[in-house]
C-alpha cells in the first residue's frame, strides 16, 4: 500500500515514520527541502535507506503530485500547516486522482466538520485539544 | 442586491467602491488588520475584519442572504474555498473568484468554482485582440452554457471574402453575429456582404473552430490552429 503524505511537519513526518515502520510504501512531499530532517530524526538509518521517498515540491503543482506518486497512492494525507492548502489538495486527490482514501488535517473545527459531511476524512488537532482539555478541566 | 467581497486589496476595494456607488449593498472582508483600518476610514461599516475562509466570519457578514460572493484575495486556495463554501454550504447562486496564478485555474474548475477570472488571462486576451497573430481570437467562453464567442479576421482571397453571410458554409452550431469594419461594428443580415479585412464575430459550440477558420483564411490556406 502506497501512502502519500503532503507536509513533513510534526504531524506528517511522524505519521510517515509510523507508516514505514508498519511496512507500507511511503512517499512524502514538502516544499521545504530542510523538512526532510524530521524524517531522519531518532532513526538509525536515513529516510531513503529505510525505504522512504521524499519529493521537494508544492502540492498545488500537479507535476509535483505526479512525481510523488499520487497516481499509485492508496492513501493521501494532507498535513501541511495551512488548512486552506490542505482542503484544496485533498479535494484534488479525491476528485482528480481518485485516491481511495483521503485524509485531511483541518485546524478549524467548524470547517473540519463541514468537509467531513462532504466526504473527506478530516482530522482536527484543535478539536482534539478542545475535547482533551475540556475533559481534564471539567473532571478536576 | 447584496454582495460580499472577500479581500480588500486593490481589486476588492475598488470593486466595493464601484458597487456602493451603484447603490448595491456591500460587505468587504479583510483579514489583515492594518489594511482593514485603512479601508475602514473610507468604507466604514461596509468593511469587516476577519478571515473570510472561516465560516463564522462569512455568517457574521450575512452570507445566507448574499446574492453574490466575490473572492479576490491574493491567495488562490482561499478564493477557491470561500467560493466553494458560499455555493455548496450556503447556497449562494452566484460566485466570482479571482485566479492569481493561471496554473491554478484547473483547480478552480475541478472544484466547481466558476467563473474564475485571471488578470493574466484577460490581459493575454486583450493582447490577442489587438494583435491577432493567429487570425482567431477567443473573446468569451461560457463554459456552463457550452458556448463561445470568437473573432476571426477575413483573409484576402478567403472563401468568405466577398460572400453574403448566408452563403458562408458554416457548421451547424455556429452563427455570425457581428461584423467589425473600419472601427465600427454592425449586426449583419443574411444578404450582408463580408469584405476582406473585416473582423467577424461568431457564436459557436466549443470545438467547431477548426471547421470555421478555413472559410476565413487567406486563399483558403487555413492557419493550423491557434495557441
Amino acid at each position: 500500500m502506497l501512502i502519500l503524505i503532503v507536509g513533513s511537519g510534526r504531524v506528517g513526518s511522524a505519521v510517515a515514520q509510523r507508516a514505514l515502520d508498519a511496512g507500507h510504501d511511503v512517499s512524502v512531499l514538502d516544499s521545504d527541502p530542510l523538512s526532510h530532517e524530521r524524517l531522519d530524526k531518532d532513526q538509525t538509518t536515513t529516510w531513503e535507506d529505510a525505504g522512504g521517498r521524499f519529493t521537494v515540491g508544492t502540492a498545488l503543482e500537479i507535476d509535483a503530485l505526479l512525481e510523488a506518486g499520487i497516481e499509485d497512492a492508496d492513501v493521501f494525507l494532507a498535513a501541511t500547516s495551512g488548512d486552506n492548502t490542505n482542503l484544496v489538495i485533498a479535494q484534488i486527490a479525491q476528485r482528480r486522482f481518485k485516491v481511495p482514501k483521503v485524509v485531511v488535517r483541518v485546524a478549524d473545527p467548524a470547517r473540519s466538520s463541514w468537509y467531513a459531511e462532504q466526504g473527506l476524512i478530516t482530522v482536527s488537532p484543535t478539536q482534539v485539544a478542545i475535547d482533551q482539555a475540556s475533559e481534564v478541566v471539567l473532571s478536576a | 442586491m447584496y454582495v460580499i467581497i472577500a479581500g480588500a486589496g486593490k481589486v476588492g476595494w475598488n470593486l466595493a467602491r464601484e458597487l456602493i456607488s451603484k447603490d448595491r449593498e456591500v460587505t468587504l472582508i479583510e483579514s489583515d488588520h492594518a489594511r482593514y483600518r485603512v479601508v475602514e476610514e473610507e468604507l466604514e461599516h461596509a468593511v469587516q475584519y476577519g478571515d473570510a475562509t472561516e465560516l463564522w466570519v462569512l455568517e457574521r457578514a450575512g452570507i445566507p442572504r448574499a446574492d453574490l460572493v466575490i473572492a479576490v484575495t491574493g491567495d488562490d486556495e482561499d478564493n477557491i474555498l470561500i467560493c466553494q463554501v458560499a455555493k455548496e454550504k450556503y447556497g449562494c447562486q452566484r460566485i466570482v473568484a479571482r485566479v492569481n496564478n493561471p496554473r491554478n485555474l484547473q483547480h478552480f474548475r475541478l472544484l466547481g468554482v466558476q467563473p474564475a477570472v485571471s488578470a493574466t488571462d484577460l490581459i493575454l486576451r486583450l493582447i490577442e485582440h489587438e494583435v491577432p497573430e493567429y487570425g482567431l481570437v477567443q473573446l468569451l467562453s461560457l463554459e456552463d452554457e457550452h458556448l463561445e464567442i470568437i473573432e476571426v479576421e477575413v483573409g484576402e482571397g478567403s472563401q468568405a471574402a466577398g460572400s453574403r453571410v448566408q452563403d458562408v458554409p458554416l457548421p451547424d452550431g455556429s452563427l455570425i453575429i457581428s461584423v467589425l469594419r473600419g472601427g465600427a461594428g454592425f449586426v449583419p443580415k443574411g444578404e450582408s456582404v463580408i469584405e476582406p479585412g473585416d473582423q467577424v464575430l461568431l457564436i459557436l459550440d466549443p470545438g467547431l473552430e477548426s471547421q470555421i477558420t478555413p472559410q476565413f483564411a487567406p486563399n483558403g490556406a487555413g492557419p493550423s490552429g491557434h495557441g
